[in-house]
């Protein structure tokens, strides 16, 4: 299983899902007509480290995180 | 350093304890920049929320490039509320010449804007209303969304 949590302001609950890559998780997340609009705007992380590609492979363990755009300070 | 606080920041304490802890270190430049909540728009505050892991490599990577110029870097924020008039936000570079310690807390302070994962909210009537129209994607953002 694989870990999906959704920082800051998306508002939702983190997701345990069966996926093997980064391409399945975005087909899976696009049909959640809750989050298709933050997918768009939204930096991934495994792991902690932020990531740039779909075909970024994941294991079972691993903790993916969708990061909205950001304002500090 | 990096220093996480809830609520408002206590910018003179802060400001003093970072000049304490550096004064002997033979740098020649201490720069801070303080950041405090303007009132504008009906706000009675700002609200933040963090995001720590990747908060922590950001500013790891932060330090070693200041390393590379023989400065350090410090940063301090608020986690939750902070009124406005408070402070949510403090940085400084430490440098053995001036010019390096400004062109670094330029430098820190934009990138820090547009990649650090921190979330920005009005508080009016006592609700939060995430600013996302003064928020700015992480460099590689939608990559969920088909558009890579």
């Amino acid at each position: 299983m694989v870990s999906v949590e959704f920082l800051g302001p998306i508002g939702k609950s983190p997701l345990q899902l069966q996926v093997q890559s980064l391409r399945e998780l975005s087909a899976l997340l696009a049909q959640d007509p809750e989050l298709s609009a933050w997918l768009q705007s939204c930096a991934v992380a495994v792991n902690d480290v932020l990531v740039s590609s779909l075909d970024t492979p994941l294991r079972s363990g691993d903790r993916v995180a969708l990061l909205p755009p950001v304002c500090g300070g | 350093m990096l220093e996480l606080h809830q609520g408002p920041l206590e910018v003179s304490a802060i400001l003093s304890r970072w000049y304490e802890s550096q004064k002997s270190f033979n740098y020649g430049a201490y720069i801070p920049f303080v950041g405090t909540v303007r009132e504008e728009g009906g706000i009675e505050a700002l609200s933040f929320d963090i995001y720590e892991p990747i908060l922590q490599r950001w500013f790891e990577a932060w330090q070693a490039r200041a390393a590379q110029q023989g400065a350090i870097v410090m940063m301090a924020h608020s986690i939750g509320d902070v009124p406005v008039h408070g402070s949510s936000y403090i940085s400084a570079v430490f440098s053995p010449q001036r010019k390096v310690a400004l062109s670094l807390i330029a430098s820190f302070v934009e990138d820090f804007k547009a990649q650090a994962p921190i979330w920005k909210y009005d508080v009016i009537g006592g609700q939060r209303v995430y600013a996302r129209a003064r928020s700015t994607p992480i460099v590689g953002s939608g990559l969920l969304g088909g558009g890579a």
